[in-house]
């Protein structure tokens, strides 16, 4: 670590106090909340004691039942009852492979699917934000007072579409997102931490629905992401499916109701969860229609038919190690994630494959929630000391759809994030003044097997011979490793800028129509929330702005300090009304006017970092 | 703009002291991270989102032997990648075909030790034009050489690319 000690810049905002932020693993088939008390993470309990929150959500014409409650009717409600939604964040239809076998009535709305329900269509967000509210709930009641934020995790090999979901999700729910974080990553936070390890270590993380495979540098606090993979369509769900399929082959029935199929899939769960600690179990079912099923499934029988699934993640596994540039043997230590990874069969397999034991000192079920917590601490600035960075990348390379159909990768997987890059394009007909730009995720060749993410068109190109426009389309990915794109015509100096933030997803409107039903009932409950959250907003920013001064005040000159307090002196008079929309325009103008502060702060930061950094490499 | 490696505190040269690089990276990321400024004011977020980007693109390019000679060229107003400009030796082209063979033998072969010796040789010639690329560009000061060793390493790389398609390919 350097030698000069500098002041953490993130400090000297706001008076120590500790600030409450919690961690939220939003998982396939369990969420759970946990936070840092006393310098421990803690999972979070409700009140009678469970630390899991069972991801089912049960819509009834006047009330929406989460977690124990919501799973018990899951065979008697199968249509109304969504379990393991997180399937279905930022996919269509046609993205969904089980769609057929499954009890829901799907809506095919664009963007995302949705489902019928007695309560109405809901779309996945909606569901999922009914979770984080019930979380975020347990974790007011729990720590007597409102949060600050939330760190909530997502499958590191989720698409930007999947994780906007999840953003809008929690923004529906009423959070403040601090950082959306992946979870293997978040795993290797829990663990690195409490076993002070360095070296290379590999995250294997097999959830409900999500498979990930992550490859991490530790080293002196900085946690690097050095490749991950995976599949966002693989978890414990598929085993479940296969035993499903051999009940339904055993008993030889016809085609299934929903509520028989939701009782079989239950079934099912149940007979691999018991084949964990036994080598075989009995599965007795009575269905609606009175046929019965009364079968011995051996651990034998079921490591055979789900041996393929199994495969299916060392594929990935074998793409991170290469894309890391490593071998095997440099694997330091493999780390277990998720209720998934306690199938013996899938244990054996890492095993063989890494050539070493994997740890599984820490509770697969709650690791992830638990480094989430720990992040969420250090980014609501409640560490000084002793904290630790992460460098994450992004799972799929980025790109643009170009002449033929032919995909051009900008961002390659992998890439460290924050990150930007400029790719330069130039027209294709004399006269053009309009250039579709169409924005892919994935790794495929064709435009139609990636992942569409955006389309939006620059107009306003002046009138030139072909190929003499240059049009740059630059890419910001940001620490959440969410992407905005923006194109510039700049051959002429003309510029014509368009800044779009994929929402595959939900489109904004469609978030505040979702936030504006949420408050039919309270118009003015929303205006007081609005109001506050801006003077809240308001507060912290003059705070800031003001310890900043008070540090830094001799990098401004005095023409500049005196608009800086203008800018104070005009927000506070705005925060004397009560007017929201007024206070967040006076928001704007004082970071509009201390951005060039912000900028000498850093470069004299950089500057003394990088000085204690010669010191320290030459003695 | 300061360059990438000034910005490390490194000297211009094509060989690297990666443990210096590593340590450089990690001090400037610490200090400059958006998850520093996470309880910031919005003007500080964004200049932190900017130096971190520019961070991790000046790492990205030093620490890639392909971009730190391209980039190293580019100083010198050279441009590595000039595509009217492709001259190659026969006798590394030559090299290149029957490379070329030995990874459509394995592919067809599904023989994943051939892949793991022709993989093994594959780095060693990496390396071996990376030390000449050192002596090109830091004492020889020959840069229309060290222009076509940087195209070498490019073919390098693909070929290394390549070798791992057919990895997957065997694999599954």
């Amino acid at each position: 670590m350097a030698l000069l000690q500098i002041s953490e810049p993130g400090m000297s905002t706001a008076p120590h106090q500790h600030r409450l932020a919690v961690g939220i693993d939003l998982g396939t088939t369990n969420s759970l909340v946990a936070t840092v008390r006393s310098g421990l993470a803690v999972v979070l309990d409700d009140a009678e004691g469970h630390s899991l929150l069972p991801s089912v959500v049960r819509y009834q014409a006047d009330r929406v039942d989460v977690g124990y409650a919501a799973k018990r009717a899951q065979n008697v409600d199968p249509h109304n009852t969504i379990v393991s939604v997180k399937r279905f964040m930022g996919r269509g239809l046609a993205d969904i492979q089980d769609a057929a076998s499954s009890p829901y009535r799907f809506v095919d709305a664009p963007g995302m699917v949705q489902i019928k329900t007695v309560a109405g269509t809901k779309s996945p967000v909606e569901v999922s934000a009914e979770i984080l509210k019930v979380l975020r709930a347990r974790a007011e009641a729990s720590l007597g007072g409102e949060l600050v934020g939330a760190v909530i995790t997502v499958p590191a090999y989720f698409d930007d579409a999947q994780r906007q979901a999840t953003k809008d999700a929690a923004q529906l729910a009423g959070l403040n997102v601090l950082r959306l974080l992946n979870e293997p990553t978040a795993a290797a936070i829990a663990y690195g931490l409490d076993n002070a390890s360095e070296g290379v270590y590999a995250v294997y993380d097999l959830g409900g629905g999500t498979f990930d495979i992550s490859i991490l540098k530790l080293s002196k606090g900085v946690f690097e992401v050095l490749a991950t993979n995976g599949d966002s369509a693989l978890g414990g769900d598929d085993f479940d499916q296969r035993v499903f399929c051999w009940m339904v082959e055993q008993g030889r029935f016809q085609p299934l109701s929903a509520n028989d199929t939701r009782l079989l899939l239950t079934k099912a769960r149940d007979a691999k969860e018991t084949l964990t600690e036994h080598l075989d179990v009995r599965i007795t079912a009575v269905l609606s229609t009175g046929e019965m099923l009364d079968a011995t499934l051996t651990q034998a029988d079921f490591n055979a038919m789900t041996a393929s699934l199994v495969n299916k993640t060392l594929a990935p596994t074998r793409k991170a190690l290469r894309d890391a540039g490593l071998s095997v043997e440099e694997i330091k230590g493999v780390v277990m994630v998720g209720g998934s990874t306690r199938m013996p069969c899938v244990r054996h397999a890492v095993a063989d494959f890494f050539k070493q034991t994997p740890l599984t000192n820490l509770d697969p079920d709650k690791v992830v929630a638990l480094g989430a917590a720990m992040q969420a601490d250090v980014l609501a600035g409640n560490r000084v000391d002793d904290d630790w960075l992460l460098l994450d990348v992004i799972p799929l390379s980025l790109g643009l759809e170009t002449m033929g159909g032919l995909t051009e990768k900008v961002i390659p997987r992998n890439t460290t994030i924050p990150t930007a890059r400029a790719q330069d394009f130039t027209t294709f007909k004399d006269g053009q003044t309009a250039m579709s730009v169409h924005v892919l995720q994935g790794e495929r060749e064709l435009a139609v097997d990636c992942r569409s993410l955006a389309r939006f068109e620059l107009r306003g190109i002046p009138p030139m011979v072909a190929g003499a426009a240059r049009i740059r389309v630059t890419f910001q990915v940001d620490a959440d490793g969410l992407l905005s794109v923006s194109a510039r015509e700049q051959s002429t100096g003309i510029e014509a800028a368009v800044q779009v933030k994929p929402s595959y997803g939900l489109a904004d409107e469609e978030i505040t129509r979702m936030l504006k039903d949420a408050f039919t009932h309270a118009k003015d409950d929303m205006r007081a929330r609005a109001l506050n959250e801006q003077l809240v907003d308001a507060q912290g920013l003059i705070a800031a702005t003001r310890a900043a001064m008070a540090e830094d005040g001799a990098l401004l000159s005095e023409a500049e300090t005196a608009m800086i307090e203008a800018a104070i002196t005009d927000l506070e008079k705005r925060m004397a009304g009560s007017d929201h929309s007024a206070i967040k325009r006076g928001i704007e103008a004082l970071n509009a006017a201390t951005t060039e502060f912000a900028q000498r702060r850093m470069d004299q930061n950089v500057r003394r970092a990088m000085a204690g950094q010669k010191l320290e490499t030459f003695g | 703009m300061q360059s990438h490696f000034d910005l490390f505190r490194l000297p211009a040269t094509y060989a690297l002291d990666r443990d210096r690089l590593d340590a450089a990276y990690r001090e400037l990321q610490n200090t400059v991270h958006p998850d520093r400024f996470a309880a910031s004011t919005e003007a500080e977020q964004r200049v932190a989102m900017q130096w971190a980007t520019r961070v991790n693109e000046a790492y990205q390019v030093l620490r890639h032997p392909v971009n730190r000679g391209v980039y190293l060229l580019s100083l010198q107003g050279i441009d590595a990648l000039d595509a009217t400009n492709t001259q190659m030796a026969p006798a590394f082209l030559m090299q290149q075909m029957e490379w070329r063979e030995a990874i459509d033998e394995a592919r067809a072969a599904k023989n994943a030790a051939a892949l793991d010796g022709l993989m093994a040789e594959l780095r060693r010639a990496h390396q071996g034009i990376e030390a000449t690329l050192a002596r090109l560009i830091d004492d020889a000061h020959d840069y229309d050489g060290a222009r076509e060793a940087v195209r070498q390493l490019r073919f390098m790389d693909k070929l290394i690319a390549e070798v791992g398609d057919v990895y997957e390919d065997i694999e599954g």
